[in-house]
């Protein structure tokens, strides 16, 4: 088990670098640079001089590979540089946007638990009754609403019945919790219920499996307490699927969080993502894609070490 | 039947029974899954209204009526107008069409060079295994919207591409679920055989290997059609998806529709209903599908 943990884990550094790489020469590819597009702002006939110069000050003239190696030395040390757009450091510009949508995603992955495991529980303890079947469409409705009309949605009835909307300004929580909440619990809302879809039907199917074991039997028939046979034996065993769905889906939010934030007018991850590109922000671009991605990574990793925390057969193989 | 009948009729009635066969098992299906045949009943209905949207519609999608600007819901415009005053029904009905050409164009085309990757990885096995593993492992940890984005922004907003921007983040996906499979039929001892008889890799690989991954190709095939069609609603609501004036869910629920929400809520409940309702049958039915050919592969 040590020895393929330290395998995922030294596989965690060649794959970062793959998509270093990746998002290094895709962003290079959109047409038009971001000198190009900032001083076109200024006046429609710009000299090739001054372009030439500009692109020097950021080090675009500089061979393909030397950008690279600076960016990728950089960002080892977690320098990621500064925004071309703006100038101002990257670390700046993330901070709060990171601070935001991880906040979102947490919350989001609170509502979903909170959800999806008793449904998903209920639903296979019922299976085929009317309660499995409310529970499995609402489910499937789930997969199926677009998180962000959930949110027009959810503003539109709070507009109309309440006559009231959610703060527009981000506050962040340790400024003042109550006004934080506010804001954020309807995206968290809106993004949790499609979240908690996909959690609940693992759950069912999970449960599902292994209420069918002969240990389950063996429980019942030495009459122990439905209640203790659901939590200890079976809902135990059931969970790890479970978790496996809840971090993938958790590792994702950092970054999928993009059209929400939009409808919501929050300022996260994915809507500078969302300007980077529009401005050919190259810094901004590659250092998001890698923090979003190296995240998600970092996360995959750690569901390798909850599992053999969670299930001894797979620490002592 | 006697035995010395034509041999075209013998062909006939081996067809005839294929087509009976074919139908018990529709109705097999309906019978044991109403759901999924729902399902299937909702996108054979969406297919007729794409389909003859020249004929349902009431109005041209995109014909600007400033007369009626931000009608209510009424006999003339059943669904309302948006604030061009175009009808919002004939815009939903044409929309039908970019959802279902997005939808079974990037899920047909990412499931299928999915497939085939995650086949050849199996079969080849060794080096080239793993270095696709590690390319399919550097895809996934991008997230589906992220990717999209940059692909879009890459090669522009044209429909095709943007069947492209979708299929790329879900071709590692179907790799995954695919080679899988494919690694246990690789042992299977008719693969052994055919290699044994001396035929090519090409022939092995999609005679005897692909076949044999029919089933969670056409799960997964089902599962991407709902997901393409939520991707491209999401990518046009940025703004970066479908362009105006062409007729998109996601594109009418981008701007005014949140701007006029409160005067005009008909413009952002409608399309998003149908969106909803799409992918709703596309999973339902392909829900049931996975349950009757491998529940295995609950975990899609």
């Amino acid at each position: 088990m040590k020895k393929y943990l330290l395998k995922r884990f030294l596989l965690m550094f060649p794959t970062l670098l793959g998509v270093a790489v990746l998002i290094f020469v895709l962003i290079r590819i959109v047409p038009g640079d971001v000198v190009e597009l900032r001083l076109a702002g200024d006046s429609s006939a710009v000299s090739d001089k001054v372009l030439a110069e500009e692109r020097a000050k950021h080090g675009l003239d500089k061979p393909v590979w030397q950008q690279f190696a600076t960016w990728v030395w950089g960002a080892v040390r977690f320098d990621f540089g500064k925004s071309m757009w703006t100038g101002a450091p990257i670390y700046e510009e993330i901070k709060l946007r990171f601070a935001l949508s991880l906040q979102l995603a947490i919350m989001a992955t609170v509502v979903a638990v909170l959800i999806a495991i008793p449904l998903g529980v209920i639903s296979a303890l019922k299976q085929d009754t009317w309660i499995d079947y409310v529970v499995r469409i609402a489910s499937i409705a789930g997969l199926a609403t677009p998180s962000f009309w959930l949110g027009i949605v959810f503003i539109l009835c709070l507009l109309i019945f309440f006559k009231w909307l959610p703060p527009m300004v981000y506050t962040p929580f340790w400024v003042n919790p109550w006004q934080n909440m506010l804001q954020l619990i309807w995206p968290a809302l809106a993004v949790g219920y499609r979240y908690s879809a996909v959690a609940t039907r693992m759950t069912r199917s999970a449960m599902l499996e292994v209420l069918r074991e002969d240990y389950i039997r063996t429980a019942r028939a030495k009459g122990l307490v439905e209640k203790l046979i659901l939590s200890r034996h079976a809902l135990k065993n059931a969970l790890l699927p479970v978790v496996t769905v809840i971090c993938l889906e958790f590792a994702f939010l950092l970054g999928g969080l993009v059209v929400t934030e939009q409808v919501f007018n929050l300022n996260g991850l994915g809507l500078l993502f969302v300007q980077a590109v529009a401005h050919r922000d190259y810094t901004l671009v590659q250092a998001l894609v890698l923090i979003v991605a190296g995240f998600f990574i970092v996360v995959n990793f750690a569901m390798d070490i909850l599992y053999a925390w969670l299930d001894p057969r797979i620490r002592f193989r | 039947m006697a035995i010395s009948s034509a041999p075209g009729e013998v062909v006939l009635a081996a067809e005839e029974t294929r087509a009976r066969r074919w139908l018990s098992a529709v109705g097999d299906f309906c019978r044991r899954r109403p759901l999924g045949a729902i399902g299937a009943a909702i996108v054979a209905l969406m297919i007729v209204v794409a389909a003859l949207a020249g004929i349902l519609a009431p109005y041209d999608p995109v014909a600007v009526d400033f007369a009626a600007m931000l009608s209510k819901p009424s006999a003339q415009h059943w669904l309302g107008t948006d604030s061009f005053g175009r009808d919002v029904l004939s815009r939903l009905i044409y929309g039908s069409r970019t959802a279902l050409f997005v939808g079974f164009g990037a899920a047909f085309i990412g499931a299928t060079a999915g497939a085939v990757l995650g086949v050849g990885s199996a079969y080849f096995g060794g080096r080239l295994d793993l270095y696709t593993q590690r390319l399919m492992d550097i895809f996934l940890s991008f997230p589906l919207i992220i990717l999209a984005l940059a692909i879009v922004a890459i090669m522009g907003n044209a429909i095709h591409n943007l069947v492209i921007a979708i299929t790329i983040p879900m071709i590692p996906r179907c790799a995954l679920v695919i080679r899988s499979s494919a690694l246990s039929i690789r042992e299977m001892p008719y693969v052994d055989a055919a290699r044994a008889a001396g035929f090519g890799h090409t022939r092995i690989i999609l005679r005897h290997m692909l076949p044999n991954v029919m089933a969670p190709y056409l799960i997964l095939l089902t599962a991407f059609l709902g997901q393409a069609i939520l991707l491209e609603s999401s990518l046009s609501f940025l703004g970066l998806g479908v362009q105006e004036p062409t007729a998109a869910w996601g594109l009418m629920l981008r701007g005014a529709a949140v701007e006029f929400a409160e005067t005009a809520p008909w413009m952002a409940i409608f399309p998003g209903l149908a969106i909803s309702l799409a992918v709703f049958a596309f999973n339902l039915f392909g829900d049931s599908l996975r349950d009757a050919l491998d529940p295995k592969l609950r975990s899609l």
